[in-house]
Parts: C-alpha cells; sequence; structure tokens
C-alpha cells in the first residue's frame, strides 16, 4: 500500500515541479498579494468600521450620544475593558467607546482604521476622552498576513487538488490507474500528501521571505505554526477531493470550488474580523476549515499560543480531514462515463 | 450463427502411442488448453441501449484471442467490463476458474483504446510509475528493449508519435509480467508500418507464453495475429472459432473482383454483386475457369481484375448484411 501511495505521490510532484507555468504562479500570486495588500491595508480605505460599545446592546442607543448614531459604522455590544482591548489590540475592532460615566474611548494607535473613527469621534464631541490601551498593539499587516497566507493555501489546496484530479479522470488517467491494484484510498491520500508538501513548503518560504522584508510578529513557536498549517492544509485538500470526488467536467469543478472557496474567503476572517458579525454568520463561519486555520495561527503568532490553547482547533481540523477523506474515497469516480 | 458458437475450446484428442510418454503429452496439451478467462453472461445495459447482450467466452492460456467487430458493436464495453472498469449489469467473470478478483487486477495487463498518461513524465518515469503499482514486477530495461524504446526512455511522454505512445502503452501493460494481456483497439491510427511493427511486437510478447485479447474492427490484423475469434455485432456474438476455421467452414468459392466500368453491358448470367463502397463487382464461384473465359467475352479486358479468397470481412458481410467499416 506504501509503495504504491509513494509512487503515485512522486508522480504528482514532478508533474507539478515540471509544470513551470502552474508553479510560479504558486510562488508568485502569494507574494504580490503581500506587498500589495500590505501597501493598500496602509492607507486603510475599508468603507466600514468596527466600533465596541461598553456595556449590553442597550448601551447602543444614539440617545445616549450622537457618536452612536453614526452612518457606516458597525456598533457591537462589548463586555469588559479587557475583552475591548484585546479586540483593538489584535484589529478586530477599531474603537472601544464608553459613555458612562464620561464619553471616553480606547483606540490602536497603529490602526489607521481607528485613526479616522478617532476623528469622527472627537469631531462630535471633542470632549471624549482617549485612555490608553494596556498590552502592546499589532499592526494590521501582522494580523493580516495569516489571512493572506490561509487564503492563498485555500485556493492551492482546493483548485490544485480539485482541478487536477478532474482532468485526470476525464482524460481517462484515472480509468487507467483502475486497471491496477491501486485503491481508491491510496490514491486520495497520495494526492493529499503531494499536495501538502508542496503547499506547506511554498508557504512557509513565503512566510519566511515576508518576515523578514515586513519584520513580521511572531511571538509564539514556529513548530506549533508549521502544525497549525499542516492540518489546515490536510483538511483543505481533503475538501477539494470531495468536491472533485465524482464531478467529470473542468467547468463544473471551477464552479462548484468557487461556490466553496468564496464563502471562506468572506466569512473566515481573512481581510477583516467576524466580530461585529451576526451570530449565524460565526456559526456558519465555523463550519469552514480555513476559519480554524487563521484563528490558530493568529493565536500562535501575536498571542504566543500553546499546544493546550491550540488543542481545539487542530482537533477540528483533522476530525473535519477524517470526514473529507472519507467522503472522498467513498464517493471516489474512476470514470468519467 | 448462434450465440452458443461463442464457446469453442474442444477437449483434446486422447493421445495414442506409448503409456508414459503419450500421458506426459496428454498432460502437457491439457494443461496448454486451461482455461485463463472466461465470461459468462455478460450484460451491460444503459438507458435505451443494450450495449453488450448475453456474451459468453472462453480463453485458453497461452492463445490469442481476438473479439472483432464494427464500432459500436459492444467489443470494448464487453473488455471493460471483464477488465473490471466496467460494472456489468449482469454476467460473471472467471481467472482461471475463479471469480475475477485481486489476483487478476495483480496479473493482468491492460492496454485502453484511449489513454492519457500523466503529463511531464519521461517514458521510463512513466515505466517506473505503473510497475510501482504491483508486486509483480517485470524487468524494466527487458520491456524497454521488447517494446523497442531505448531511445525514447528520458522523453517526455506528450511527445510521442502515435506509434511510440501505444508502443508504450502496449510497455505499461507489460510492466507486472502479466499472464493475460489486453490490447483494445491497439493500432487504431496507425500509419501501415507501424502497425505491422505493432504486430510483430505482439508474436514476441505471445511467444513468451503471455495469453491475449484483442479486440479490432481490422480484419487483417485478426487475422495474422488470433488464433481464435469471436465475431460481434450490436452487442451479441454471432460467430466464433479460428479464423481459418470458420472461412473453410463458410465458403468454397473464391472471389472475382473487377471494376464495373469494365462490364459496361452487364454480366449476362453470371451471379454477382455491386459493392457500393468502390464501384467494384463480386463474382465468387468454385469454377474460376468457366467464370474466366464469360468475362473475357463479356468486358472490356482483365487487366484490373483481382482474385483472392474470401476474408473475414467477407464473412463479416454474410452474416450481417453490413461492412464491419461501417
Amino acid at each position: 500500500m506504501l509503495k504504491r501511495i509513494f509512487a503515485i505521490f512522486r508522480a504528482r510532484n514532478r508533474e507539478f515541479l515540471r509544470d513551470r507555468g502552474s508553479l510560479s504562479w504558486n510562488i508568485v500570486l502569494p507574494v504580490a498579494l503581500v506587498f500589495g495588500l500590505s501597501w493598500i491595508f496602509a492607507d486603510g480605505n475599508r468603507a466600514e468600521f468596527t466600533v465596541g460599545v461598553l456595556g449590553g446592546a442597550e448601551a447602543i442607543d444614539e440617545a445616549l450620544h450622537p457618536f452612536l448614531g453614526t452612518r457606516y459604522v458597525d456598533f457591537v455590544p462589548v463586555a469588559s475593558v479587557a475583552d475591548g482591548e484585546l479586540a483593538i489590540a489584535r484589529h478586530r475592532l477599531d474603537l472601544l467607546f464608553a459613555v458612562d460615566p464620561a464619553p471616553r474611548y480606547w483606540v490602536n494607535p497603529d490602526s489607521s482604521r481607528g485613526y479616522f473613527a478617532e476623528r469622527t469621534l472627537l469631531q462630535l464631541d471633542p470632549d471624549a476622552r482617549r485612555v490608553a490601551i494596556r498590552g502592546d498593539a499589532v499592526r494590521y499587516v501582522d494580523w493580516v498576513l495569516p489571512g493572506i497566507l490561509g487564503m492563498n493555501m485555500m485556493f492551492s489546496c482546493l483548485f490544485g487538488v480539485g482541478y487536477v484530479v478532474v482532468r485526470y479522470r476525464k482524460n481517462g488517467f484515472l480509468k487507467r490507474l483502475r486497471a491496477t491494484p491501486l485503491r481508491a484510498i491510496e490514491f486520495v491520500i497520495a494526492q493529499v500528501a503531494s499536495r501538502l508538501l508542496l503547499i506547506v513548503t511554498i508557504t512557509s518560504a513565503i512566510f519566511a521571505g515576508t518576515s523578514w522584508l515586513l519584520d513580521v510578529r511572531m511571538d509564539g513557536s514556529y513548530l506549533l505554526l508549521l502544525l497549525v498549517a499542516v492540518c489546515g492544509a490536510v483538511a483543505l485538500i481533503s475538501m477539494g477531493l470531495v468536491v472533485a470526488a465524482r464531478v467529470t467536467s473542468e467547468e463544473l469543478a471551477g464552479g462548484l470550488l468557487n461556490m466553496v472557496s468564496w464563502p471562506m474567503m468572506l466569512l473566515s476572517g481573512v481581510w477583516f474580523s467576524l466580530e461585529s458579525a451576526e451570530p449565524w454568520v460565526r456559526s456558519v463561519a465555523q463550519a469552514f476549515p480555513l476559519t480554524h486555520v487563521l484563528d490558530a495561527a493568529r493565536a500562535v503568532m501575536l498571542d504566543a499560543a500553546g499546544p493546550g490553547e491550540l488543542a481545539e482547533p487542530l482537533l477540528t481540523l483533522l476530525l473535519m480531514s477524517a470526514v473529507f477523506l472519507s467522503l472522498a474515497a467513498l464517493l471516489f469516480r474512476w470514470r468519467a462515463d | 450463427m448462434p450465440a452458443a458458437a461463442a464457446g469453442f475450446i474442444c477437449a483434446p484428442e486422447m493421445p495414442r502411442g506409448g503409456r508414459f510418454g503419450t500421458l506426459r503429452a496428454f498432460a502437457a496439451r491439457l494443461r496448454v488448453m486451461s482455461v485463463v478467462l472466461e465470461a459468462r453472461h455478460l450484460r451491460k445495459l444503459y438507458p435505451g441501449v443494450v450495449a453488450v447482450d448475453d456474451v459468453s467466452f472462453q480463453v485458453p492460456e497461452g492463445s490469442c484471442f481476438g473479439l472483432l467487430g464494427p464500432n459500436g458493436a459492444g467489443k470494448t464495453t464487453t473488455v471493460e467490463m471483464i477488465e473490471g472498469v466496467t460494472r456489468p449489469t449482469a454476467g460473471e467473470v472467471y481467472y482461471f476458474g475463479r471469480p475475477a478478483d485481486a489476483r487478476f487486477r495483480e496479473e493482468a495487463g491492460i492496454q485502453f483504446q484511449d489513454t492519457a498518461l500523466q503529463d511531464y513524465l519521461t517514458v521510463r518515469e512513466t515505466l517506473e510509475l505503473f510497475r510501482s503499482l504491483y508486486d509483480r514486477r517485470a524487468n524494466l530495461e527487458h520491456i524497454i528493449d521488447e517494446c523497442s524504446l531505448r531511445d525514447l526512455v528520458s522523453r517526455d511522454n506528450r511527445k510521442l508519435s502515435g506509434g511510440q505512445r501505444q508502443r508504450l502503452l502496449l510497455a505499461v501493460a507489460l510492466v507486472n509480467r502479466p499472464r493475460l494481456v489486453f490490447l483494445d483497439e491497439p493500432t487504431t491510427g496507425l500509419d501501415p508500418q507501424a502497425r505491422r511493427n505493432f504486430w510483430e511486437l505482439v508474436r514476441r510478447i505471445r511467444a513468451d507464453g503471455t495469453t491475449i485479447v484483442l479486440t479490432t474492427h481490422y480484419m487483417e490484423e485478426a487475422q495474422v495475429l488470433c488464433d481464435r475469434i469471436a465475431i460481434m455485432d450490436e452487442g451479441r456474438i454471432i460467430a466464433g472459432g479460428s479464423p481459418d476455421a470458420l472461412l473453410r467452414e463458410r465458403y468454397r468459392n473464391v472471389i472475382i473482383e473487377l471494376p464495373a466500368a469494365d462490364a459496361p453491358d452487364g454480366l449476362g448470367g453470371i451471379e454477382h454483386r455491386l459493392r457500393d463502397t468502390d464501384g467494384m463487382i463480386e463474382i465468387s464461384t468454385d469454377d474460376v475457369n468457366e467464370v474466366l473465359r464469360q468475362l473475357a467475352a463479356r468486358t472490356r479486358g482483365l487487366n484490373r481484375m483481382k482474385i483472392r479468397q474470401p476474408n473475414l470481412e467477407d464473412l463479416f458481410l454474410d452474416l450481417t448484411g453490413h461492412s464491419l467499416r461501417a
């Protein structure tokens, strides 16, 4: 079994590495994304702001303070100053605001979005008092980098595996393999292993490069971060294999993969925090592997999370992988017709 | 001819002569006649179409068995059911007397009609990949030489010509030292020279004792390579046996062909048929001298006339009323 898995694994690696166009694209795109987006977000141009308001939902009332009626701002209740400060430090909130006993606010001095939210508040209430946040604030690029790398990993896992399997099926290569002793689960595992090696290698190289160029913050263990990347990649590749398990047309595969990847890109916290999202949106996001990958990666990089704190997201990712892999092997179709 | 004609392995005759020598020879013949593969009542239904209808046959060890028929006759579906690539609607496949299972996959070599290989791999890497999927492994260097791939081992398999590619696909089918090899339309699309080279290669493989199951719609190919054939049409086997026996059984005549344009006033009382495909007149006779005498009197000349033995194409036409390449 291992011998057959290794044979397919090695052949797929050779195919990928010799396909120069695909290889270059996998390296160039994420690097361009990191630099492009860090430049874009340095200016901060998101249309909406998220402001935390100390207290319950009843605290968000325009009658209590004119700032609470500002348009294009999402106001969300925050239970405690400590929670709010952490959310600001991690760019999940742009500003924390409290009305009682006197209007005061907390803002991340390194957040461009926080700066604009602050300007808006001070225009309405010049007397609002700024409170320095405790603990260290992270730059937006530190917060967004795991998102960008995770997103690139997601696309590479889903499309890299999905399209390849559908192409193999369409051109009859899978049918030829079917006539050998190779079993579906062996083929599936080999595809996961091959893609995993390539993705983890490329993602690690990009991470190292951008860390060096942008001096990205890394408080936790590199080994744990690698573990998060490996578990996340396995879950995402397995998800791609489920999508590709039966499909015979690249067009349909593209549509299905987009249908899976876009909600993840929007709801998994790649670009912005889901702090202010509806509870049902946050529940849906929990079903996406990328959400757990990004939560775990940010916890390691920004909060120096240890193995204990990572157990839950990692176990969730492993469970998802097991379910997706079993489904992919069960549904797997060798032939196009 | 009924479908039952397909089951055509004959019991060996009892040998005569000295007791032990003859017994050994008899035992050897029994071994030669052992059945590698048996298809029993295979049937494949697709919505609104019966692709294969109650097909049964046996393939003796060491033989080259040909499944012959026009495109769409059900040959490929039949072999793919045997290979385990297509699930039969009904029927069973036996390999050495037992239901085909993992042992069959390990010991059978398969060359499909259309097979893509993994991109960006060289000929050698492709062979190594497939060889790694089996526990039974052939000597790769031997196969490379046998299939005349020595000069191509480092070439990307996407850059092979049609004939080179077919040789590679055959080599892929041989990487597990198969006891049984399936060749599905292996020479379709090859030029005549490449086709003949391929036949020579198949002969060499067979000479090593490998059993071959060949599907083809080329009559000549079946006549040259196969010692047993089954003719399929519309999903059924309509005749089976050795090519020579089938032709001997049915034909005692020879066939005279000449262009219709050479006999503008007709052939009078000579029984004949006009081939629509190429405008040739075909006369079947057991008295060539008499027919030639009459033709000499009725035609413009016999320079373009041909006299030949009936072949499988004629047999198929007689059995079905339509041409094999229709």
